[in-house]
């Protein structure tokens, strides 16, 4: 069973195929997304075990020889992250099952949904640079799909800004993917990163790692690259939206995370700097941004935003701890964030808004839902014992321990502002009475079923924080195979 | 014929640039293809030029000529052209029907900025923002 590691893209794919072909448009496309998802979570757990007994897994795509051939490689970070998708898509397919409206499944939501499934996994496993674009590109044309879905007036102009945003960065990452090739000769990731330490022109390596630092900004929406984001995400349906704030950016912090370990590391003094910059300014103007919103969806974007600084804070100190802390702080990110846009969704259920001063009371009249906010958000401003407080805790400890202590400081601030928000929201639809001239919150406007995945969400965060130590073992074992990528590269080669 | 074709290359992306910052939308679909036509090329270019036999292995032969061409940037460029076709054609459409809500395609005017923030707007008739 060495093709595995294909089946997490080509399972998606498949189930996409057959929407189409079968012209599933009915009360069943439900079910068959779901019975997709599971079976793509079931072969994602496969390639999770199958990697921790391997280290790494390597597949030859094809049968050109190293390093001709274009390789799908799974280490640590790619089954991990491989694994948190196939989560998120089954929790968002069972959320949408009952959300979705029957003109949406007609314009083809679910086999976008698996496409982007297969591209995001995609992107996770290439181990080849010309692949990582076009897996990227599928990406984009599927998220594009689902984005124009529908266009009540307002969204258009949003997804024009997204599409010619993501087109550009295309463009930078193309343009840096062929200079490297000039340099190097070679697109496969393990050889680039051979060949990387005896290029001699380092100007023109450098250029091209910073024009690769903005393209995949740009994606992850660092500082000062966000502008997209809150845009075009605010305007989503719940589950799109849950999806998309979840995955869509990490998949730039991976490629990022890939790139500055394994190919960009001869000029580190310039490169991994300029990210701890743009790091530190991402996580506070993100912060800084949300505070002044009063739109739930619009504040949880901002928040996107800030929390991708963390990550890539962990990625600039470049140790084997601050790595293990970026992947904990993903892991942890993706499963609290996509759970409090679905959140977001099921409030506007109840109360037909999304805007913090027309509601209030739901503490009173939704107990299980506030249940649900709680646990999220108040993870993702790092209250002890959930998983947030260990992610943040790893990434300020890596800081202090290589000697970063302004990072560390604003890391801390950051968190307190986060909590800040995090309480606002609270405050203003839990606990507040509801404004008199507004509608009292509708009792049970939601099925059951839309409140299972934000619950199973809830747990896991819970569970991740009190299991930490398993946890916390994997990702420093994930954090010393990015730093000594000798394994990776070995696996590469001796697949050929 | 490599720093003629840089300097192509440069022209190219500057003029790309100039029409993507003009605000209006359709210049910027220019810019697009004009770029992406630009870093084609630089592709072609980073393969190395030299006067040797294209990439084509002859009717009784199994190897390649001796000295021939670079085939691998033309398969990137090629599936480079693919994908930048299908992008501009969906921006193009999308720019359509983003023209028959606001009508304009200029990114600067009230009609094309408030048509986005129209959500956003804060609330003071007292009626709710609705979607």
């Amino acid at each position: 069973m060495t093709n595995l590691l294909v089946f997490p893209i080509l399972l998606p794919l498949v189930v996409a195929v057959l929407f189409i072909l079968a012209r599933v448009r009915d009360r069943h496309a439900g079910t068959v997304a779901i019975a997709g998802a599971l079976a793509h979570l079931f072969v994602s757990f496969m390639l999770m075990a199958r990697v921790m007994e391997q280290k790494v897994t390597v597949l030859w795509v094809g049968t050109w020889p190293y390093p001709a051939g274009i390789c799908l490689v799974a280490d640590y970070l790619s089954a991990v992250l491989v694994l948190i998708t196939a989560v998120i898509h089954t929790a968002v397919v069972v959320y949408a099952a009952k959300d979705i409206e029957t003109r949406q499944i007609k314009a083809g939501f679910y086999p976008f949904m698996q496409i982007l499934t297969a591209a995001i996994c995609g992107a996770f496993l290439t181990g080849d640079l010309f692949n990582l674009y076009v897996w990227f590109e599928v990406m984009l044309m599927a998220s594009f799909g689902i984005m124009v879905m529908e266009n009540p007036a307002g969204r258009l102009t949003n997804a024009v800004k997204y599409v010619a945003l993501n087109l550009l960065s295309t463009l930078f990452l193309i343009t840096a993917i062929g200079l490297l090739y000039g340099l190097t000769g070679t697109l496969n990731l393990a050889d680039l990163h051979d060949k990387a330490a005896g290029v001699e022109n380092t100007a023109l390596f450098t250029s091209t790692a910073m024009l690769m630092m903005t393209a995949f900004g740009i994606k992850a929406a660092l500082f000062p690259l966000f502008f997209w984001l809150p845009a075009a995400y605010h305007t989503l349906p719940a589950a799109v939206a849950a999806f998309f704030a979840g995955l869509l950016t990490k998949v730039g912090v991976y490629a990022l995370i890939r790139l500055f370990t394994l190919v960009f590391i001869t000029q580190t003094h310039i490169t991994h700097t300029i990210l701890m910059g743009a790091a530190m300014l991402t996580m506070v103007s993100g912060v800084v941004t949300a505070a002044s919103q009063m739109d739930i969806r619009r504040i949880l974007s901002f928040h996107i935003i800030s929390q991708v600084g963390y990550m890539i804070l962990g990625l600039a100190i470049f140790t084997p701890l601050a790595l293990a802390g970026t992947l904990v702080y993903m892991v942890h990110n993706i499963i609290a964030k996509s759970n409090l846009f679905l959140v977001g969704g099921l409030i506007h259920r109840a109360t037909g808004t999304f805007h913090l001063s027309h509601m209030g009371s739901l503490y009173k009249t939704h107990g299980l839902l506030s249940a649900g906010f709680f646990i999220p958000a108040f993870s993702l401003a790092g209250f002890p014992p959930l998983s947030g407080f260990w992610a943040k805790l790893l990434i300020i400890y890596a800081c202090l321990e290589s000697g970063h202590y302004t990072a560390a400081a604003v890391a801390a601030a950051v968190g307190l502002l986060t909590l800040f928000s995090m309480a606002k929201i609270w405050l203003e639809v839990f606990w507040k009475q509801t404004p008199p001239k507004d509608p009292l919150p509708l009792p049970k406007n939601y099925s059951a079923w839309m409140m299972a995945p934000v619950l199973c969400l809830c747990l896991f965060t819970v569970l991740l924080g009190l299991f930490m130590e398993p946890v916390m073992q994997l990702s420093l074992a994930a954090g010393e195979q990015l730093m000594n990528p000798a394994a990776y590269i070995l696996a590469v080669k001796g697949g050929g | 014929m490599e720093s003629f074709l840089a300097i192509v290359v440069g022209l190219m992306v500057s003029a790309a640039f100039f029409l993507m910052l003009s605000g209006v939308l359709i210049r910027f679909v220019f810019g697009l293809i004009l770029m992406g036509n630009a870093v084609n090329l630089l592709i072609f270019t980073a393969g190395r030029l030299a006067p040797v036999n294209p990439p084509l292995i002859g009717a009784k032969q199994t190897l390649l000529a001796a000295p021939a061409a670079n085939a691998l940037p033309q398969a990137l460029i090629l599936t480079a052209i693919v994908i930048g076709f299908a992008m501009t054609i969906f921006m193009l459409i999308l720019l359509f029907r983003t023209h028959d809500q606001t009508r304009t395609l200029d990114a600067d005017q009230d009609r094309f900025i408030l048509e986005t923030d129209k959500t956003d707007l804060p609330d003071i008739t007292g009626q709710k923002v609705q979607e």
